[in-house]
């Protein structure tokens, strides 16, 4: 298993109608370790989704640069400059699945090809990638709708075809980016407990994206906390909120917990004071 | 709020309705009255509901008046006959034809025109339009010449393509392609832009090559919009028909109705104009078909 690792990474995005740039990430150095669950939260334009983007591959940034293992994600060492290494960088990949908020399913496939998707772009025979694809579905939950076109499914469902979507490819980490964020309350609690359970039983390192602090503090391992202008990380907490309701399967307890009450008044507090201070882009 | 107003409304109903006869106070007390309801129906956006059974009676009261205006010879038969002479018309020149030509031979070169173009179209514009779409050159190079030309009338530019091309079935098929391509492009590579970046970003992190990408997300996403430019496009097509079958045609709908007008048939012309109609609705019905089966999730 190897970890992920930013290396002093920023991110300048041009500014809009000639104007100044703007500072979306600054100074970010921080890694993912073998079976962590890291939790960003913050403010909106704190760039937590900018970091996810990097991750994933999906932007490159203005200096810094990020590492899977052995392999380059995004951007190069300082060293490296004046070689031409850009054939190194791996850009997007199979290793780092995403889930993101919605529409982000194939509409013309059903649930099962859906999820079979990764499959099928790597050259795996039908047979075989559908019946892989089964068995993540039954992780899920979603053992009996194989057939149903993703359009027709609810909110809930169809993040969980999302998910199923990208463990089918058996990728190092997970990338998150607001997954539950458009579910409603009552199903949004459900799948906090459904991504708990796939990280236990998957052992994948997990990047999860959020604004409720409750939600944070349940599934993160690590929480990291982003404030904006520049977007940077102000603060870091360890927890252990999610192994003990793998423990006791009781998510009410958990979250009235009195550490759990207290720390999340503590959050509260930092989020709040970051955003009298920024307000925020959007 | 109270419940019992609410559970007794039909008996209530009744014997407020035999004291009441005015029928707005009735109306007003329907409100209240228990049976289905639809969303939407009151308060929900403006223009809901089947429109099929007014459409019906549109059309029948166009031809009853049409009727009743050359039974009582309002209008003279040369301006406006009758659609008994229609009917007459069209069996006369479905069976001994006219201008050297039946009917079914008149459509049948009609068809072939516009299909032949239809079908050009269709395996040059649509690559084109994707490719347009996918690639900054190819929509640099292609962009200025179809916004050009676009705009212009089909007459326009039928005189140079007769110089250039000649008199023969060729200048006529160009000019219904060249009607016919610039919206089937458009629709193409509009299609390929409204592809979400979210999709694009998914099959990315699946491992997916650029051509992959194209193939698998951009092209299949498109489809919707290549329909709808293919619809369209082949109304386009009919409606340039009549200007290529002005120079030079032997038959045609089109040349049909210029030549009838010629010698004042008018049940001639409106005759080919109605059928011309026809042939045009029916295959928009059939496009409109094909897109429910092809494309279910559009919109999705």
């Amino acid at each position: 298993m190897s970890r992920l690792q930013i290396h002093d990474v920023s991110v300048l995005y041009p500014g809009v109608n000639g104007g100044e740039e703007v500072t979306a990430l600054s100074g970010i150095n921080f890694n993912i370790e073998p079976g962590e669950f890291v939790v960003a939260l913050g403010a909106s334009g704190c760039g937590k989704t900018t970091l996810l983007n990097l991750m994933a591959g999906f932007i490159q940034p203005s200096e810094g640069y990020l590492t899977l293992g052995d392999s380059s994600i995004a951007g190069l060492p300082r060293v490296a400059c004046g070689l031409d290494l850009q054939d190194q960088i791996s850009g997007p990949g199979k290793d780092r699945g995403v889930v993101f908020q919605k529409h982000a399913l194939l509409p013309w496939l059903n649930v099962l090809e859906n999820a079979a998707f990764g499959l099928k772009l790597q050259g795996v025979g039908e047979k075989e990638r559908k019946a892989r694809a089964a068995d993540f579905l039954k992780l899920v939950g979603l053992e009996g709708f194989h057939n149903h076109p993703v359009y027709q499914l609810s909110g809930g469902m169809q993040q969980r075809v999302g998910i199923a979507r990208a463990l089918t490819n058996d990728p190092q980490m997970l990338l998150l980016d607001e997954p539950l964020g458009a579910l409603d309350a009552l199903t949004r609690e459900v799948l906090q407990e459904l991504l708990l359970d796939v990280w236990r039983e998957t052992q994948k390192m997990m990047f999860f994206i959020t604004h409720s602090v409750e939600e944070a503090l349940f599934m993160a391992s690590r929480l990291i906390i982003m404030s904006p202008r520049p977007g940077r990380i102000t603060h870091e907490f360890p927890l252990e909120f999610n192994k003990i309701f793998l423990e006791n399967r009781d998510a009410r307890k958990v979250k009235s917990m009195p550490e759990f009450i207290a720390m999340r008044e503590k959050v509260l507090g930092i989020i709040h004071g970051d955003e009298v201070a920024g307000g925020g882009l959007h | 709020m109270n419940q019992t107003t609410i559970a007794t409304p039909p008996n209530a109903n009744k014997s407020v309705n035999e004291l009441v006869k005015p029928t707005l106070l009735k109306r007003c007390l329907s409100v209240f009255a228990a049976g289905p309801v639809k969303p939407g129906e009151s308060y929900g956006a403006p223009g809901q509901g089947k429109s099929l059974a007014i459409s019906l009676f549109t059309t029948t009261m166009l031809i009853g008046i049409w009727y009743i205006a050359t039974y009582f010879e309002w209008v003279k038969p040369l301006f406006l006959p009758s659609p008994g002479a229609v009917v007459m018309r069209f069996w006369e020149v479905a069976t001994e034809g006219f201008a050297n030509a039946t009917l079914l031979e008149h459509t049948g070169w009609s068809m072939m025109r516009v299909f032949s173009a239809f079908l050009l179209a269709l395996v040059t514009a649509v690559p084109i339009g994707i490719f347009m779409g996918v690639n900054r050159i190819a929509r640099g190079i292609f962009d200025p010449i179809i916004e050009f030309y676009r705009p212009l009338p089909p007459l326009a530019y039928l005189p140079l393509v007769i110089i250039w091309l000649g008199i023969g079935e060729v200048s006529k098929v160009v000019l219904i392609y060249l009607a016919i391509f610039a919206p089937m492009a458009l629709s193409a590579r509009a299609g390929v832009k409204s592809v979400a970046m979210e999709q694009i970003h998914a099959a990315y992190s699946m491992g997916a090559s650029r051509w992959q990408v194209i193939k698998h997300i951009i092209l299949i996403n498109a489809l919707p919009e290549i329909l709808t430019g293919m619809r369209i496009g082949i109304g386009f097509g009919w409606t340039t028909l009549v200007a290529a079958e002005m120079v030079a045609a032997q038959a045609g709908l089109g040349f049909m109705v210029l030549n009838a007008a010629e010698f004042l048939v008018t049940d001639i012309v409106i005759m080919g104009i109605v059928v011309i109609g026809i042939i045009a609705y029916l295959f928009d019905m059939l496009m409109r078909y094909l897109e429910r089966k092809l494309v279910p999730w559009k919109g999705r």
